[in-house]
């Protein structure tokens, strides 16, 4: 018995259907990546000086965040010299290093332990709390993801300041800081 | 020279996975459903001690003498021929457990309110088995006491569905909901999981029996493994959603569990039918619960306050709101910083 062929997906529908599976793998795909990417970060830094650059010093964090923040706020327009000149064993300023100690060390490792979880739902714990499980991690997953991507937003625009708006950017690629 | 005191970053990332690790470990017990298992899970156990009260129930006296022998399954008479007493096995589709039929909808009907009462003598007439059995409308049809249950819609979806169309009048009401021990589930039942267990169990009765299944048709049961082999985590679907789910077609508002299931050829196939903003599953498996709270707490609180979530479906519309805050925030401030530095050079 032969049955008349539905046309049931119009172009439009399929372009969009096709760009809407290209992103989700394309996003799955990145996820794996960020982890595998995320060991180079993590041994890198146990095993090399650069490791150094992501250790907090506890006393006088705050005034020291609020020098720098105070800078950025203020000092940046009226010329002021910045508080924390960049060196060999100070790369980062205290704002830098505080969020990028977050992002690196907290936010990152969650959204792929989450992502991995989420990738096999069969793994996660039904009840945790007395909550869903996989509500939980849903919501873990997308509030680091939403963190990380306000963190990229951020952190490329900071990247502008510097000896002039592309300073930075060539640093990152050829490995040396121009000073100011 | 004081020492500083630094904190170790890599450790917070140790920690982290140490606590993933103890979650995991808290539980794993959590097995999921197989298609044969769930077959057994409502099938009365033979034997069992009646745990209900019966003083509460009228019809208990009257029932015992026919629970007696269909209560379990074996049964003895005397043999008036032989002048001794004889135990028989009682077949397995005639058992109705008393523990069943106490917690039913039907617990308050006598066994005589719908069989005959010629029953009463034994060993029953042979002309008895042709008696005619009540479908679910002889009693509710036109009935305002049930209207809210739209018996008559459901007749109508039945009507049209592949259960009817594609079998004789031998498939009726009681194939599914066997009168002696159906109880309403969907719109009692707060555990959501029960649910599904108990409309699947329906389903698996027939689909994955192969006596039961053979009784109307002559085709080989399928795998249901096999056929379902195509769906992503096809544990994890089969233990969160019921089998209605995509086997059904999505009618009006009004009838809580739809009829008219469908031929195979048109299952829901496409995952974003419920992983979406706008699932089907808040149509049919979370209808009750989403009619009796949107009114309360907007409408996609019965999804993420229920204890399933779908992923791609269920929405946090504060989570929604405080991103898009944060975000527009940063934009505009790196707007503003941009146009200060701009300005001051």
């Amino acid at each position: 018995m032969s049955q008349e062929r539905l046309y049931l997906y119009p172009i439009w529908l399929r372009f969009w259907h096709l760009v809407n599976a290209i992103l989700c793998f394309i996003l799955i795909v990145t996820g794996i990546i960020l982890t595998i990417n995320y060991l180079i970060f993590f041994i890198g830094n146990l095993f090399t000086f650069n490791g150094k650059q992501y250790q907090i010093e506890y006393r006088g964090l705050s005034s020291r965040l609020m020098k720098q923040a105070r800078y950025y706020a203020f000092g940046i327009f009226t010329g002021e010299n910045p508080p924390f000149p960049i060196s060999k064993e100070n790369k980062f300023n205290p704002l830098q290093r505080f969020s990028y100690v977050f992002i690196m060390y907290l936010f990152i490792p969650v959204v792929f332990i989450t992502g991995f979880a989420l990738l096999y739902p069969n793994t996660i714990p039904t009840i945790v709390l007395g909550t869903s499980g996989l509500h939980l991690t849903d919501l873990f997953h997308i509030i680091s993801g939403f963190v990380i991507s306000i963190f990229m937003v951020v952190h490329i625009y900071f990247c502008t300041i510097g000896k002039n708006p592309g300073a930075n950017f060539k640093s990152i690629m050829n490995g040396y800081h121009e000073p100011l | 020279m004081m020492r500083e005191i630094y904190i170790r970053p890599s450790w917070l990332v140790i920690v982290l996975i140490l606590l993933t690790v103890i979650l995991f470990a808290f539980d794993f017990s959590s097995e999921p459903l197989q298609y044969e298992d769930a077959r057994n899970a409502n099938q009365a156990a033979p034997e069992e001690a009646i745990t209900v009260d019966l003083t509460q129930f009228t019809n208990a006296e009257e029932n015992q003498k026919c629970f007696q022998c269909h209560g379990q399954s074996k049964y003895s008479y005397e043999n008036t021929e032989q002048g001794r007493m004889v135990n028989e096995r009682m077949y397995n589709e005639l058992i109705i457990s008393p523990n069943d039929f106490y917690i039913s909808n039907h617990r308050t009907f006598k066994c005589t309110d719908c069989h005959s009462e010629e029953y009463e003598s034994f060993p029953h007439a042979g002309y008895l088995r042709m008696e005619y059995k009540y479908t679910c409308l002889d009693c509710h049809e036109g009935d305002e006491n049930y209207a809210h249950f739209y018996f008559e819609e459901i007749d109508a979806e039945f009507m049209a569905s592949v259960h009817s169309e594609k079998h004789s009048d031998d498939f009726t009401c009681w194939m599914c909901h066997d009168p002696h021990i159906y109880k309403i589930n969907a719109r009692t039942n707060e555990n959501i999981r029960e649910t599904i267990i108990y409309d699947n169990t329906i389903c698996l009765d027939c689909h994955s029996d192969y006596r039961r299944f053979q009784l109307l048709t002559e085709r080989q049961r399928p795998n249901l493994i096999q056929s379902h082999d195509w769906l992503p985590n096809q544990e994890l679907h089969i233990a969160s959603v019921r089998c209605i789910e995509c086997h059904t077609e999505k009618q009006t508002d009004s009838a809580l569990v739809e009829h008219k299931v469908l031929p195979k050829e048109l299952a829901v196939k496409n995952c974003k039918e419920c992983h979406s903003s706008n699932p089907e599953l808040l149509a049919s498996l979370y209808k009750y619960e989403a009619q009796e709270v949107r009114s309360k707490n907007g409408f996609f609180r019965g999804i993420t306050t229920s204890d399933s979530v779908v992923i791609g479906a269920s929405r946090n519309q504060t989570l929604n709101i405080i991103s898009l805050v944060l975000f527009a925030g940063v934009v505009l401030g790196i707007a503003f910083h941009t146009t200060l530095r701009i300005l001051k050079k």
